[in-house]
């Protein structure tokens, strides 16, 4: 690494915020030696770190990694892990595998978006709940599988399933 | 590393063993259901009842039935444990004590036909290993057949016994595994690398064969790759796993930390001449990726965009240098071929479809889980036996094989053995696993509207074919299960089908119209139904 690029690296991991996610996702690009082709593995780490990908964190990439914003935003947008928007404090994931669907996946994603006030892929108005679809989990054993904040849970009933989502959407302060 | 040390090892985890062994499942359908709060509930109780010098909890990967996890089976007898809960768990361990509790969790019979059909080369250590510690893979044979690979076989060597085994690819297009090394070792580079990818972007929805191999016995995998990989002279692997897989994940990067360690990964494997490394590429979520062109786009941090082929990744494929891609079934099938020769490997199966092969069985099912099966075996025998026909006794109305890619198969032509032709034959295909049972309750036409939404959103929108071609599929057939359709909606269905098939670029666009087509040709009267305007299923 020359002398002028090692300054680089030190003024982006002293970013003005202070914030210490951009020193490890920094931490990681420097890693893939700011490769163009380490990218994915780049937008994994940030959204992992932020939560979601801003404009911002976007364009920071693009920049590090010289490649041209244009690029970046094409593979975030192409790929469905990646998320463009802050997602609520809570989620919930209906897996619509065909195992799930046959188990009757569907209706539990009506009654959810009943129950919620939002479509698939909607966060509520309040940012209390996220309710989101997976094509498939790979959890088909135990069909319908939903996930609540990341744990998965198999043979859900509607009931079980409102029940959980309920709870997140209470209106009572915390 | 020698062999005398490998050797070593395994005797060391042989003596260790205790008389008594608690297996508990731990792959991702049982941790769902709170089997790492049962593992650890065993773990006590056999503390607590002061066992601890004869019994021995493990956790394991997938035993197969899920639908009735957590699973817990004791050595030796066999004894097998259903749907175990943290509180019941104390009561196992009474058990194996010799003193029985009334609150003791539902025993399965190890001999019923679910367990006791099934073949295993796959799945062999599947369920019995516990998948996290590398001693315990070595213990029963791991890494003794890339030994003797790289010390007894040349690299043409290898090729021909793998060629000679019959092997096809187990990702669903059934390419014969040997002759694609070949052509990868054939092919000169314009730097001189070689590329070996593990395609474990399992995207059929129903499938979870490729997360259950990572995740009960990733040993086996990084060990068919290593022998792929010195019989096409590549020094660099990729696997390539979906991102809705953190286990998988997790044991893969173990697998290969603890592999690296003991100098079974890396430069200079076993003393010979022979590097390999092996890095993880996480997957984003997008189906068309399973497509190979699509793979090695997503590998080089592009949009997993196909290109047209030839030229093939054997000749032209990550950044521009040959490349072998398998799935990660045919990879764990390497080491068995190689430790048992490939006669025994060819005289499994039928004529044209060598080996075994493992089916995720789900849907409207009693026994819902993995199953390895003999090719040739009936559809009649996975459904019936093996999986027990649908739970209340109702009948089968179709299965499903290959997911949005394949086709729905009617009852009455279950007497059809699996194998890759016979079930292109009936017009769907092997597919990578998937086995999703329908019954009487299941309306086809919505299946087919189902696959089709599928397809309609994971279309990459390269070629206009597949990107239009699907929406307007999707929009008939809405318009069909809406009951609001005519009968030249349901022409043009067939029309657009045949068109959509024939001029899409990759796989997905090309296969996209096979479930409409399957359901088209053996339930016309679904379609005919709700062309009159009778609304919903079928009873």
């Amino acid at each position: 690494m020359t002398a002028q690029a090692a300054v680089k690296t030190q003024r982006a991991s002293d970013h003005p915020s202070g914030d210490n996610r951009f020193k490890l996702l920094e931490a990681t690009m420097k890693r893939h030696q700011y490769q163009p082709d380490a990218l994915i593995e780049v937008l994994h780490k940030a959204q992992e770190l932020f939560g979601f990908l801003s404009t911002d964190l976007l364009l920071l990439i693009a920049h590090r990694l010289r490649l041209p914003p244009s690029r970046v935003f094409g593979v975030a947008t192409f790929y469905h892990i990646f998320s463009l928007a802050p997602l609520g404090e809570h989620t919930c994931v209906v897996c619509l595998g065909t195992a799930c669907f046959v188990k009757g996946a569907a209706t539990l994603l009506v009654a959810l978006e009943h129950e919620a006030g939002v479509k698939a892929g909607e966060t509520t108005a309040d940012k209390r709940l996220s309710l989101l679809t997976a094509r498939c989990l790979g959890a088909c054993g135990i069909a319908p599988a939903l996930v609540f904040d990341g744990v998965v849970a198999g043979h859900q009933s509607t009931d079980e399933a409102l029940e959980r989502v309920k709870g997140w959407l209470d209106h009572a302060p915390r | 590393m020698h062999l005398a040390e490998l050797q070593a090892i395994a005797d060391r985890e042989q003596a260790a063993r205790k008389p008594i062994r608690i297996r508990c499942c731990v792959a991702a359908g049982c941790l769902s259901s709170d089997g790492q709060a049962v593992l650890q509930q065993l773990g006590a109780a056999v503390e607590a009842a002061g066992l601890t010098a004869q019994v021995e909890v493990c956790g394991v990967g997938c035993m197969r039935l899920c639908s009735q996890g957590p699973l817990v089976q004791v050595d030796p007898g066999g004894a097998l444990y259903a749907k175990v809960t943290p509180a019941s768990a104390p009561a196992v361990v009474a058990a194996v004590a010799g003193a029985p509790a009334d609150d003791a969790p539902a025993q399965l019979d190890p001999a019923q036909p679910f367990f006791a059909r099934q073949w295993s080369i796959v799945l062999e250590h599947s369920g019995s290993i516990d998948p996290e510690r590398i001693e315990a893979s070595i213990a029963v044979g791991g890494y003794q057949a890339l030994y003797h690979t790289l010390h007894e076989l040349t690299p043409a060597e290898v090729i021909d016994a793998i060629t000679r085994s019959g092997l096809r690819g187990r990702g669903g297009a059934g390419y014969p595994t040997g002759l694609k090394w070949a052509t990868v070792a054939k092919s000169q580079g314009p730097d001189g690398r070689k590329f070996v990818v593990c395609n474990g972007d399992e995207g059929d929805p129903g499938a979870f064969m490729d997360r259950s191999v990572l995740e009960s016995d990733p040993h086996r995998v990084l060990e068919g790759m290593a022998i792929a990989a010195y019989a096409v002279g590549a020094s660099q692997g990729y696997a390539y796993v979906r991102g809705e897989y953190p286990l998988a994940i997790r044991r893969l990067e173990l697998a290969i930390r603890q592999a690296k360690k003991l100098g079974l990964l890396g430069s200079q494997i076993f003393d010979s001449a022979f590097d390999f490394r092996v890095d993880i590429r996480i997957g984003a979520g997008a189906f068309v990726c399973g497509e190979e062109t699509a793979l090695i786009a997503s590998i080089e941090g592009n949009r997993g965009t196909p290109r047209p082929r030839p030229p093939y990744p054997a000749e032209c494929g990550l950044w521009g240098c040959p490349t072998l891609i398998n799935n990660v079934e045919t990879f764990a099938n390497i080491a068995p071929i190689i430790r048992n020769g490939p006669e025994w490997f060819a005289g499994i199966g039928t004529a044209g479809s060598k080996g075994t092969k493992v089916f995720a069985l789900a849907g409207n099912i009693a026994n819902t889980g993995l199953v390895e099966v003999p090719m040739g075996t009936t559809l009649r025998t996975i459904v019936e036996e093996l999986g027990g026909g649908v739970p209340g006794g109702g009948g089968v109305k179709a299965v499903q094989t290959g997911g949005p890619s394949g086709g729905c198969i009617p009852e009455r032509l279950f007497d059809t053995p699996v194998d890759y032709e016979s079930l292109v034959k009936v017009g769907s295909i092997m597919g990578s696993g998937g086995m999703i049972v329908m019954d009487g309750g299941t309306s086809m036409v919505e299946v087919a509207r189902y696959f089709m939404e599928f397809c309609k959103d994971e279309s990459c929108g390269k070629c206009v074919p597949c990107r239009v071609g699907t929406v307007q599929l999707h929009r008939l057939l809405s318009k069909i299960q809406a009951g609001v359709a005519t009968e030249a909606d349901l022409a043009q269905l067939r029309e657009l089908c045949t068109l959509v098939k024939e001029t899409s670029l990759c796989g997905l666009g090309q296969s996209a119209p096979n479930p409409v087509l399957s359901t088209l040709r053996y339930f016309p009267e679904e379609y005919a139904g709700l062309l009159r305007g009778e609304v919903g299923s079928e009873q």
